[in-house]
């Protein structure tokens, strides 16, 4: 029971940081029909970008305040990934509307491979670890001789995670830019034919993504207080997982499908055996994809000829 | 940029000004794009923390360059690329480019047979292992993979990111059954071949209505866990750590050794080690052309026209009767029994495989020859092999690149960084791939190419 109760904040925790990248995964799919296989690699540009943004504050500036330090480090790594993104969507994708149906898709793959090479040939290969920021923790119960504890930094990365999805959930339902983003992931030649800017939309769906993206990647750094060019890959994959699981298209899908895969991954390693816990995620993939591809909140896919 | 109207008179002056605006705006915008990775190296010093390091240098000089970049194209390319659009199109097609058509695959098979005598006949014995293998052999398996591959993605139009699982497959097939059972390599390859296209077909059976993307993520998560199995199954794998001292394959029952009984000995040569790379390398050769044949040989049967057609449409296809179940099922099983040929061969040649030569990065780095050599074309996949694979084991000889670079310069780390790179920018500008251009297989009175413009584009 106090294993259980552990494994589910710590899953909480993991599948927050999977849902902020899923919901990028989700809202790039649903508004232009792709797979954007590089997120995972942007979301780890955004821990690098945070990283750098970290040291240049402790170490060159002498903050020493960490709570400011981590809202400044958030911000800058939110505007630098939404730049980053914004270029790649820019350059990778946008040529490619209209193209065949695989065009995006592997350009993506190359944009994928560029940037975990890129930041491996610029930053090293090694991995990249920072004292931990936030120590600490409550102790909600201590029985058997182990105690749960929830830690500080997973409260932060709670409460930063809920904060956000407000303010998106704000943003997409209230918004002209939200509302555009609806209309054109419905049909986006009678967006066009409206009044909607979709080239313009499209990009901010990109720069959107990214946001939430450089959060999970903040969150992640604070979180584990290690980083590695390699990071982008399993992790994208996870969240692309949980995108499918929650119904690729749905944004609260996304989030729960996020915190479903934290919670199979964390429940899998402390159960059956944490050398096959990437095997169980990759397995769901696979299942999901097979059996369930609208997943649990998504409409089913109508093929049209 | 909007093309300019070509009819519009104007100033070169205000030409050049919006050139320089441009430029300036580009440079600003690589200048924060690379900011944070170039500007600032994170390296962990002598106390074992981290610290930063500036590049101010190398930034500065970066923007210089797009910025430079931009300016040259707006200067002088995108005028001289309107001024094309205006020439009439050429009709007929020079007669240089006739003869290369006709010839230069006669002379590239004639010079891949007589390479490792070139080599020998001019570094002599004491260089050639290094030529034959490293670039040679090493070529010459990707240009087997791509091949493989190309059956799957570039005929039948299913994109497998798992594709170097089936390559794995096929590598501890040899490794593990050689050394429990001391089979020979001649009874293994076939061996091999059919255990990978066994699993060919078992992973393709659950993908099989899944389609496009979704299929390719599929793939890549049975590569990856069939990777993790390999990992973490230590009893037989022997995890990380990897397999070593496997047989190497013999001259049909002779060994390659300095014995009495080896194959210098026997033919009453002096013993060297060449030999033995020289023969792995006619073997994989012999591999490749084997894949290359195989390929045009199936494109004419029927099983062939019907994985083109499912390329091109999957529900036309359908409705008009193909079953595209075992359509889609042969072209699993064909392209992992070669991934399986190659994957033995790979094993036999290295002696020794871990789980880390069957990364996810491999199976792009082939999917990368596939795509950039234009899906479909064998020529162009081995031509992309030979650029990305053999092109960057060449740029590390350059002495001058190291003088530019540093001495500790090493391109090949640069290599995959290339494969991403160009795999965005041959989507953007020619999406069929280099060699684009399709030669169909059934035609009515004469044979002819058709250009990737008037082909429909495929829905895999």
């Amino acid at each position: 029971m106090e294993v259980f109760l552990q494994q589910l904040i710590n899953g909480i925790t993991l599948g927050s940081i999977y849902g902020l990248i899923a919901i990028g995964y989700t809202m790039v799919f649903g508004i232009i029909g792709m797979v954007n296989f590089a997120h995972g690699d942007v979301f780890m540009v955004s821990a690098f970008i945070a990283l750098i943004a970290f040291l240049i504050l402790t170490s060159w500036l002498g903050m020493t305040s960490i709570a400011l330090a981590l809202l400044i480090v958030l911000v800058v790594a939110m505007v630098f990934t939404a730049i980053v993104n914004w270029m790649i969507e820019r350059l990778a994708y946008r040529p490619l509307r209209g193209s065949f149906r695989l065009a995006p898709l592997i350009s993506a793959i190359g944009m994928s491979i560029f940037l975990m090479n890129f930041v491996q040939v610029s930053q090293g290969p090694r991995n990249k670890s920072i004292p931990p920021m936030i120590q600490g923790d409550f102790v909600l119960l201590d029985r058997n001789n182990f105690a749960v504890t929830l830690s500080f930094k997973q409260l932060v990365i709670w409460g930063v995670t809920a904060v956000l999805l407000v303010a998106f959930w704000y943003l997409v339902a209230k918004t002209r830019l939200g509302r555009a983003q609806r209309a054109c992931e419905q049909d986006r030649k009678m967006a066009a034919l409206v009044g909607v800017d979709v080239d313009r939309t499209i990009s901010m769906t990109f720069v959107i993504a990214a946001m939430l993206a450089a959060v999970a990647g903040t969150m992640y750094l604070m979180y584990y207080g290690v980083v590695s060019f390699a990071d982008g890959f399993v992790p994208g994959v996870k969240a692309f997982t949980a995108a499918v699981l929650g119904g690729i298209g749905s944004l609260p899908g996304a989030v729960i499908g996020g915190i479903l895969i934290g919670l199979i991954e964390t429940m899998w390693s402390a159960y059956f055996s944490i050398d096959y816990k990437d095997v169980a995620a990759f397995s769901v993939l696979a299942i999901t994809l097979i059996f369930l591809p609208q997943g649990l909140f998504g409409r089913p896919d109508v093929e049209k000829v | 940029m909007a093309p300019e109207p070509l009819n519009a008179v104007k100033s070169r002056g205000a030409d050049l000004t919006r050139a320089l605006r441009d430029a300036v705006l580009t440079g600003l915008l690589a200048f924060v794009l690379f900011l944070p990775l170039i500007g600032f190296q994170t390296v962990t010093n002598m106390r074992g923390d981290l610290v930063l390091n500036t590049r101010w240098g190398l930034l500065f000089s970066i923007v210089a360059v797009i910025a430079g970049a931009r300016l040259a194209y707006a200067v002088l390319l995108a005028p001289w690329l309107s001024q094309r659009k205006l020439r009439p199109v050429a009709v007929a097609p020079s007669p240089w480019r006739d003869f290369a058509g006709k010839w230069i695959i006669p002379f590239a098979i004639g010079f891949a047979i007589v390479y490792p005598f070139v080599v020998v006949g001019t570094v002599g014995f004491g260089g050639a292992v290094k030529w034959i293998d490293n670039f040679g052999i090493q070529v010459l398996i990707y240009v087997m993979l791509g091949w493989g591959l190309n059956i799957v993605v570039g005929l039948a139009g299913l994109l497998d990111l798992g594709y170097v699982a089936f390559y794995a497959v096929g590598a501890y097939s040899y490794a593990l059954l050689a050394k429990e059972f001391g089979l020979s390599f001649w009874i293994l390859l076939p061996l091999a071949g059919i255990l990978s296209s066994f699993w060919g077909i078992l992973l393709g059976f659950p993908v099989l209505r899944l389609r496009g993307d979704y299929l390719a993520i599929v793939t890549l998560a049975f590569g990856e866990i069939i990777r993790l199995v390999l990992i973490n199954w230590v009893d037989l794998t022997n995890g990380y750590a990897g397999l070593s001292g496997i047989p190497r394959p013999t001259f049909f029952g002779i060994p390659f050794n300095a014995n009495d009984d080896g194959f210098a000995a026997r033919f009453g040569l002096e013993f060297t080690p060449v030999y033995r790379t020289i023969f792995l390398y006619y073997l994989i050769l012999a591999l490749a052309f084997l894949t290359a044949f195989v390929t045009v040989r199936l494109r004419r049967l029927p099983v062939g026209r019907a994985w083109e057609a499912l390329r091109e449409d999957e529900i036309a296809c359908r409705s008009l009767g193909i079953n595209t179940t075992n359509t889609k099922l042969t072209a699993f099983a064909t392209g992992a029994m070669f991934a399986g040929f190659a994957g033995s061969f790979f094993a036999a040649r290295q002696g020794f495989i871990s789980p880390d030569s069957f990364t996810f990065l491999e199976s792009a780095s082939i999917v990368a020859i596939v795509v950039l050599g234009g899906m479909g074309s064998q020529v162009g996949v081995a031509v992309a092999a030979l650029a990305m694979v053999g092109g960057t084991e060449l740029m590390r000889d350059l002495d001058f690149l190291k003088a530019i670079f540093g001495p500790t310069f090493d391109p090949t780390q640069y290599r995959m960084l290339l494969f991403g790179f160009a795999m965005v920018l041959i989507m953007v500008w020619r999406p069929r791939g280099l060699i684009s251009t399709r030669e169909p297989t059934v035609y009515l009175k004469e044979r002819k190419t058709i250009s990737a413009d008037l082909v429909g584009q495929g829905h895999g």
